[in-house]
């Protein structure tokens, strides 16, 4: 699997996107949709709640397991994606574009957001 | 025992198919190959292949091999004809399940039983100790067989390709020795998916040969390799009992459910007869607690020891519990207080999380296959 070269990662295994106008778009990765088996139910923040880097902001299901979802920066959510809600494999099938989570204003992102190189090497070492 | 997996002769096979492992019962098996939906809906609709060389195989044989298996075990082995087989329990002196089996009648003397994979030495052990008062001789037999199943609607047609075993007169629940794809195999009519379908028992040396053969038979009908994952959910929507699930050894067949498989009129005695019988008059007047179904009304998935609650208290626990690719909801089984056990029995809900989510009560199974 390919892990696009334009997102940084966290070490949660999501995905986030170049803000654009202070808003960047969150979702997990193909390893990390792979990992989890068939998402069968999304519980995705909602518009106008705050998110903190590193804490629960929701939770995706699996046929086997349930997760909780963190949000890789700090800020405000704008928007959820509800084809998600309504479809959760579009994670499994498109971790990467149609199977995006949220939107968030950032605040505040951390330090210690990974490149995709380094996601590679993380993500191959688990 | 060690802490190293057992691998089976298809491990090679599984990796190649990029298969995703997990332990299971001290194997490493695969637990699915893509997705475990579409697994799922294939055997449902199609066919799924199964590698289940994990499960234990148990050989009894010798002139008092039914006599031995009647005391040692609940049902009525006698009964069981040349070529059939019959679901039944191991217990304890005190009734609690030990497993439940697969006894297959090889031969005139000569039975299988078939144990889960996680019970298959405690199963050995106990028969081996029940037996000792018999002319019988109780062979482990796991390291003889791998078995690998074909299940779905398409399964007969898929088979018939690559056998010559008359298999429009092998009935469910029977079994009989023939040649698939050149090798020998014990051909089974049995499964754990609730459709119709085959278990395959061949030796372990073979069994690259019969997957790879199957594999090439079943492609234009849809067939695709299945994982541990959805045997999980395809049994769970069928409401066949899971061991450590549904069955454990602090209840009886009784209490589960099951205690059709108890045969008190058979000759002689068994191990756990009188407190069987005990559990039997309780279970008629005093129920403590009746396995039932749930299907969700919202997507939230319960998970097994979930409490199931009603009226803010605690009336029961979940067993099992996955999405279910069939219905479309969640759905689980789950042991509640008699008051609570009818059909349609309002008010029940599963604490998921801290949440009580609506459930509604129904009668087992949840899928029957139309015949």
């Amino acid at each position: 699997m390919s892990n696009p070269q334009q997102l940084r990662y966290s070490k949660e295994h999501e995905w986030l996107s170049t803000a654009e106008d202070g808003v960047a778009t969150v979702g997990i990765t193909e390893f990390a949709a792979n990992a989890l088996g068939d998402v069968v139910y999304a519980q995705l923040p909602a518009v106008g709640d705050t998110v903190s880097a590193g804490e629960s902001c929701g939770e995706l299901e699996s046929t086997k397991s349930v997760s909780d979802l963190y949000s890789p920066v700090s800020g405000e959510i704008v928007e959820s994606n509800q084809d998600v809600v309504d479809d959760p494999s579009l994670v499994n099938s498109a971790p990467f574009e149609g199977g995006w989570l949220f939107k968030v204003r950032v605040a505040e992102e951390p330090a210690d957001l990974l490149s995709a190189d380094e996601y590679d090497a993380f993500s191959s070492g688990n | 025992m060690s802490n190293v997996p057992r691998h089976t002769a298809l491990d090679a096979t599984h990796r190649a198919l990029g298969a995703t492992m997990t332990d299971f019962a001290g194997w490493d098996m695969p637990l699915r190959y893509a997705s475990e939906r579409d697994e799922h809906n294939a055997v449902r609709t199609r066919a799924g292949l199964f590698d289940l060389s994990h499960m234990g195989e148990i050989t009894v044989t010798g002139p008092q091999a039914v006599d031995a298996l009647d005391y040692a075990l609940v049902g009525n082995i006698g009964t069981i004809g040349l070529g059939r087989a019959r679901y039944t329990m191991i217990c304890q002196e005190d009734g609690g399940i030990v497993d439940d089996l697969i006894v297959y009648r090889l031969g005139e003397t000569e039975y299988m039983v078939v144990a889960n994979a996680g019970n298959a030495q405690i199963v050995l052990d106990a028969i081996t100790e029940r037996a000792a008062g018999f002319d019988a001789v109780v062979r482990d037999d796991r390291d003889a067989y791998a078995l690998i199943a074909v299940q779905g609607p398409e399964s007969p047609g898929i088979l018939k390709s690559v056998t010559d075993a008359d298999l429009d007169g092998l009935k469910y629940y029977a079994g009989l020795p023939g040649t698939v794809a050149g090798v020998p195999a014990l051909i089974a009519r049995t499964g754990y998916t609730g459709e119709d379908g085959f278990e395959l028992f061949v030796a372990p040396a073979d069994a690259e040969k019969l997957w790879q053969a199957l594999t090439e038979a079943g492609k234009d009908a849809g067939l695709v390799p299945a994982g541990l994952s959805c045997r999980d959910t395809l049994r769970l929507e069928a409401g066949m009992p899971l061991y450590g699930h549904e069955l454990t050894t602090a209840l009886t067949p009784f209490d589960a459910g099951l205690g059709r498989v108890v045969k008190f009129e058979k000759e002689g005695d068994f191990v756990g007869r009188a407190a069987l019988e005990a559990a039997a008059e309780r279970a008629e007047s005093a129920p403590p607690r009746k396995l039932v179904g749930l299907i969700a009304e919202g997507r939230r998935v319960p998970r097994a020891g979930f409490p199931v609650v009603a009226g803010g208290e605690v009336i029961g626990g979940v067993t099992s519990g996955a999405p279910s690719p069939t219905l479309g909801r969640p759905i689980a089984m789950a042991y509640v207080d008699a008051a609570h056990a009818a059909p349609g029995a309002s008010g029940v809900g599963v604490d998921i999380r801290g949440t009580h989510e609506p459930y509604e009560v129904v009668a087992l199974p949840f899928y029957k296959r139309q015949k």
